[in-house]
């Protein structure tokens, strides 16, 4: 599988493919940053390509480095612009398509010159793919995707550029080499370019071939729409042919073990390999080298030539190998909230709306931060997920009102402050009214209080007097004789209410 | 007026004609409408004294009056509470006349308002303002005995209901066009859906409904699409969102108030597209920044009054970009806003129609000033209170172009002098305000232009300014005086107090805060001259004896009286202003050391009235203050350093008074009163202050005072 077997005889295309580059500079400031980021260390790619990954890390390292910060920045315009630019770049291709077809009657002589016209557009469409995958990265993570978006591209070949170019044949090393330093930052990208360099130069068997692991590899043809959505399909739908793929079965047990790393001298266990790492350091400076602490690289371990992918131990699910039309899980993780989703119990109920459960964590989180938030009611039945949205609803038609929850309501004032003194004060049984808004417990527990408080200290207290304009408008007489307690005071407020009552 | 009864009395039991009467009636009350709730006439309608005649011996006489001229008795007596109550005990029917013709309720305990509403059935407004504690089944009462007749409710200073209280109300009274919920502190979006049910709603107050939030507001804004006021102020669970559906759904919106709340510009801006929105309140709304202002561009023509007062992040720029689109502005207040410069001032020009511009505690410029001067002509209302840089020059050039202004307030703006006197009294003759407390550079000359020029002047502020005798004197020119505070004035005495009482009858209000000239002459000549007189400091007019009391006591309006500090005051003066002055509300005799337990009888026995006492270092012990704990109004008590009182006393004048809403004490008897007793007293609605303060025999003398003033003035 090495690469530079693959490479077609060298072309004029790697001028044609830095010129290209240059008008978009912008692109760069991203690329590799999106790139690097964007695009984890795909299995399938070392897998395939072991050689190459090594190759390339073992210059770019450095770099790769000092690129994090750049992802912050992403910046939605810029890619606008690049996309636009790539939109000029597809009808141009596709101009010199067309003239390929209307040629095609009548031209089987110049088969020679048809040569030169297809590597030309190959190699603006490998352009126009690096960009996009370029593009995409900054946004999607996985290179895989990033490949998918380039379809379209690839859809509509065409010309336009007018170049004699003949499609690069010196392969990825002097590719790199020519493409602007920036452009070339990070392993990651030079992975890519060699390979569309590659694929390209293959006249579009690689594509396949990259994507089938080298398994099936299909007549040499040209590109055309049909072939690329064929792949395109299969990565979509992991529509892996059986037997292009080996399949692993975990058991329950593995699944739902809470650690996957265990230490090998105490037996600790650790959700990550990383911990497990970090862990072994305690156990002697043997573990503290760089060797032992340097994640261990898939290459190393891994059989590059085999696409694994995972079955379900439950047996019936369609995920479970035995079923006729099995899908297999992609990766561990899959299988583990796969499993967990659909065939275990959901123990994590949300706290706030106390009904929702899950099986996976992940997922109770995931709800918790909406739950709740949600529920903006229209009195005409309508929901929404946003307070703006309702009132933008409720400002638009006549008559409907923003609806109230009911536990909203029962939280509110509760009256028993007022309860209390109201016994104090004798007028409880005056008036017949339920406390509606109460539970009948509050009201239990409110009646015993007031009615200790009435007994022990003040159940003699009547110092109210009646007056209703805010003005006491009687001056108390000397002489009037007063039946409170507090008679050897001057006042008798009482007597007078009495007075009051009987009218 | 309580003689009006007795006169309508005599006359009837003389036999006189009623024609003379019931004329003079209707001389006196202006728009009587008593058709419209008169009950079935169980008595003969009165057709001239005729019928009368032969039922005299066996029937009371008052039975023959109708309902009609009941009711328009009471009419003219509507501004005389305690006439209106003599009058209901006449006889059966003047009393039923009276329960049928109240329009107002205004309880002092909620707990007896059911029984009330049951003897008023017609009454259209409940104050509950005075009631600490309304309960929901209060309320329920309320909504059940009114029902359609309800137009106005005031729970701003209750506590203790909750949404279902409300609910009943606005479900039972469909008439109901005023609520003012404010303080409501615990009153959630609940209590708000409810109110949102009172259709017809006009004006309702919301401040410091903290927990009400946009779902509420909105459920208002739907539910009372008449609203003409909305008072939101402090409300800090609504933002933009429902203030923008409130403009959206309640297009009547005159009056809106949306002080200290976090609405932000783009609230803002949907605000000023209510098509009759004409008072707006902006106190201190943080969130509204230059930013939003300066992209507002739709004109609110119909607004008159904008507050936007306490507004930090507001900038000349945006303040500006304002006033551009709100042409038709009358009032402008921007106290503690921004600086008060030529650019910001410039943007005046537009406002044609500006009459009041509020600038109080800004920082002027004389050039802003000047601006001013030249944008505005017909300002009536100016306030540069508290301002820094007022210049004589900048005041001048304003005072001049205005020459209609009738209030002026200048307080504190030390650096106004004669000059600017001479400007303010020879173009504004029409003054009819003037505060200038602190204008410590106005000599006797600026006073005797007021006195000259200012016939209209009704309130005149001169506290701490040198005034003298010579002053007063030309100060007395102006013989519509109704509020004079001349308090911190050393250098007056009784004679030029003389020339005010004799020259001002209409004096109401007269303060003399340390103005320790005055002697116990310089009070019997105000209480002769002015008989109208309400309210009154005098304290530490150390000279002041009870003599001084004694004349005041003349004086029977007399609802407000300080006379902190005067050691020479005993209890037979205080006995005199209780006997004398039946409206007494406020009283303060901190410090009149001879104060004893025998005026706390007296007080209690005719000052039924007191709303408010400070009694601290008095004489006064356990009965005294027992026997005023039977004043039913009484809500604001200071208690310290009583040296007869014990907490047991304490304790049992605290259950005594119902009503109290403020209690200070010292904090010595914290631990001594029952804690069952105080979270009793506090449930009911009462706040304890507790307060300590060392005991402080020794009257600080004027000297000591004054050159501790002038220390901190230094």
């Amino acid at each position: 599988m090495d690469l530079k077997l693959r490479k077609p005889p060298e072309s004029s295309s790697l001028s044609s493919s830095s010129r290209n580059l240059k008008p978009d500079m912008p692109f760069v400031q991203f690329d590799s940053a999106s790139l690097d980021h964007g695009v984890p260390r795909d299995q399938s790619f070392s897998e395939v390509f072991p050689q190459f990954v090594n190759q390339s890390r073992g210059v770019y390292v450095p770099e790769t480095v000092t690129k994090n910060d750049l992802v912050i920045d992403w910046n939605p315009r810029l890619m606008l612009i690049n996309l636009s630019f790539l939109e000029q770049k597809i009808h141009q291709v596709q101009d010199v398509v067309r003239s390929i077809i209307s040629q095609e009657g009548h031209a089987f002589d110049r088969g020679n010159e048809l040569a030169v016209q297809q590597q030309l557009v190959t190699a603006d469409l490998t352009y126009i793919i690096i960009q996009l995958i370029s593009t995409a990265g900054t946004l999607l993570p996985n290179i895989k995707n990033a490949l998918l978006s380039t379809d379209p591209a690839v859809d509509r070949p065409d010309s336009g550029m007018g170049m004699n170019t003949n499609l690069s044949s010196g392969g990825g090393q002097k590719l790199n080499e020519i493409l602007p330093q920036e452009v070339a930052k990070s392993c990651e990208y030079d992975e890519l370019i060699k390979d569309f360099n590659a694929c390209v130069g293959e006249g579009g068997e690689l594509i396949k071939g990259l994507n089938h692991a080298g398994d099936e590899l299909s007549e040499s043809m040209p590109i055309d729409d049909h072939d690329v959505k064929d792949y395109d399909d299969v990565m979509d739908g992991e529509n892996l042919p059986p037997g292009s793929y080996e399949v692993l079965q975990l058991e329950k047990e593995e699944i739902l073990a809470p650690h996957t790393h265990f230490c090998m001298i105490c037996g600790k266990g650790f959700k990550r390999d990383a911990n497990l790492r970090m862990h072994m350091r305690g156990h002697g400076d043997e573990y503290k080298t760089p060797a032992a602490l340097a994640k261990p690289s898939k290459e190393a371990s891994s059989v590059p030539s085999i696409i694994r992918r995972y079955s379900c131990p439950f047996v019936g699910c369609k995920r479970n190998k035995e079923h006729k039309k099995f899908q297999p899980l992609k990766t561990i993780l899959c299988v583990k909230n796969h499993y967990k989703r659909s065939h275990c119990d959901k123990s994590y109920t949300c706290s706030r709306c106390k009904t929702k459960k899950f099986s996976v964590i992940a997922d109770l989180k995931t709800h918790e931060k909406h739950c709740g938030r949600d529920k903006w009611n229209c009195s005409c039945g309508t929901t929404f997920s946003r307070k703006d949205k309702l009132f933008g609803h409720v400002a638009l038609f006549q008559g409907h009102t923003p609806t109230i929850p009911i536990d909203d309501a029962k939280v509110s004032g509760t009256p028993d402050t007022a309860q209390s003194s109201e016994a104090t004060n004798g007028m409880v049984g005056n008036v017949g009214f339920n406390f509606s808004g109460n539970s009948p417990n509050d009201g239990q527990s409110l009646d015993i209080k007031s009615a200790a408080y009435s007994q022990g200290y003040f159940s003699p207290m009547n110092f109210d007097a009646c007056n209703f304009s805010g003005l006491d408008e009687f001056p108390r007489s000397v002489y009037e004789v007063s039946e409170s307690p507090f008679s050897f005071l001057s006042t008798g407020s009482c007597s007078f209410m009495q007075r009051n009552g009987e009218n | 007026m309580a003689e009006t009864v007795g006169n309508l009395c005599r006359k009837m039991h003389g036999g006189e004609g009623f024609d003379t009467l019931t004329l003079d009636l209707f001389s006196r009350a202006p728009s009587p409408a008593p058709c419209s709730y008169s009950k079935p006439a169980k008595r003969p309608r009165v057709d001239g004294a005729v019928t009368m005649g032969k039922d005299e011996d066996r029937q009371n006489p008052f039975d023959f009056l109708s309902e009609e001229i009941l009711f328009l008795i009471l009419d003219s007596l509507e501004s005389e509470p305690l006439s209106k109550k003599s009058f209901s005990l006449v006889c059966r029917s003047f009393y039923t006349a009276e329960s049928c013709h109240r329009r107002e309720l205004t309880p002092l305990r909620s707990g007896l308002l059911p029984a009330a509403l049951a003897r008023y059935p017609s009454v259209e407004k409940v104050d509950l303002s005075l009631c600490p504690t309304v309960t929901d089944t209060v309320l329920f009462s309320v909504g059940n005995c009114l029902r359609s007749s309800l137009r106005s409710i005031d729970l701003s200073r209750s506590k203790g209901f909750s949404h279902a209280g409300i609910e009943s109300v606005v479900e039972n009274c469909a008439n109901l066009v005023e609520m003012n919920l404010s303080n409501a502190t615990d009153l959630s979006d609940a209590a708000a859906a409810a109110i949102g049910r009172a259709r017809n709603l006009e004006r309702l107050w919301l401040a410091r409904c903290k927990l009400v939030t946009d779902m509420g507001i909105g459920c208002i804004a739907v539910g009372c699409q008449k609203l003409k006021l909305l008072c939101l102020k402090w409300c800090l669970g609504i933002s933009d969102l429902g203030v923008a559906l409130v403009a959206v759904k309640c297009k009547q919106l005159r009056n809106l108030n949306l002080s200290f709340t976090l609405v932000t510009g783009a609230g803002l801006e949907v605000v000023l597209q209510l098509p009759y929105l004409e008072d707006l309140a902006l106190v201190g709304c943080l969130c509204i920044d230059d930013g939003s202002l300066l992209s507002l561009k739709q004109e609110c023509k119909s607004l008159q009054v904008l507050n936007l007062s306490n507004s930090q992040p507001i900038n000349h720029a945006g303040l500006s970009s304002l006033l551009n689109i709100t042409v038709g502005l009358r009032q402008l207040n921007m106290a503690y806003c921004c600086m008060v410069t030529h650019s910001l001032t410039s943007s005046f020009r537009k406002l044609a129609k500006l009459q009041s511009v509020k600038l109080d505690g800004c920082e002027v410029t004389t050039a802003g000033l000047k601006t001013i001067a030249n944008a505005c002509v017909s300002l009536t209302e100016l306030s540069l209170r508290k301002c820094s840089g007022v210049t004589d020059d900048g005041l001048s050039s304003i005072v001049m172009k205005n020459k209609g202004l009738t209030n002026l307030d200048i307080t504190c703006c030390g650096n106004i002098t004669d000059l600017s006197l001479a400007n303010i009294t020879s173009s504004c003759t029409s003054l009819i305000t003037l505060q200038m407390e602190s204008c410590t550079l106005v000599s006797k000359e600026g006073f005797r232009l007021i006195g000259q020029h200012c016939h209209l002047l009704e309130h005149l502020d001169l506290t701490d300014n040198e005034l003298d005798d010579e002053g007063l004197k030309a100060l007395s020119g102006c013989h519509k005086l109704s509020i004079l505070k001349i308090g911190i004035c050393f250098k007056i005495s009784d004679e030029g107090l003389i020339h005010i009482a004799k020259n001002c009858p209409k004096l109401r209000e007269l303060d003399l805060y340390r103005s320790a000239g005055i002697k116990d002459a310089g009070i019997r000549a105000i209480a002769h001259g002015c008989p109208q007189l309400q309210i009154t400091n005098l304290a530490y007019c150390t000279w002041i004896t009870d003599a001084s009391l004694r004349a005041l006591s003349k004086c029977s309006d007399l609802n407000t009286l300080e006379i902190r500090g005067c050691p020479q005051v005993s209890s037979a003066g205080v006995v005199a202003i209780a006997v004398g002055c039946p409206k007494l509300t406020k009283l303060d005799i901190k410090k009149c050391y001879y104060v004893n337990d025998g005026a706390m009888l007296i007080l209690a026995r005719f000052s039924r009235n007191l709303h408010q006492i400070n009694l601290s270092y008095c004489s006064i012990t356990n009965v005294g203050l027992l026997a005023l704990a039977s004043v039913g109004c009484l809500q604001n008590m200071t208690i310290l350093h009583l040296k007869g009182l014990t907490p047991n006393g304490l304790a049992a004048a605290l259950l005594a008074c119902g009503g109290l809403t403020k209690v200070k004490l010292n904090s010595s008897f914290k631990p001594l009163i029952p804690r069952p007793l105080l979270e009793h007293v506090e449930e009911r609605g009462c706040v304890f202050q507790w307060i300590d303060k060392p005991f402080q025999v020794e009257l600080e003398s004027s000297e000591i005072w004054t050159k501790q003033l002038e220390e901190m003035r230094a």
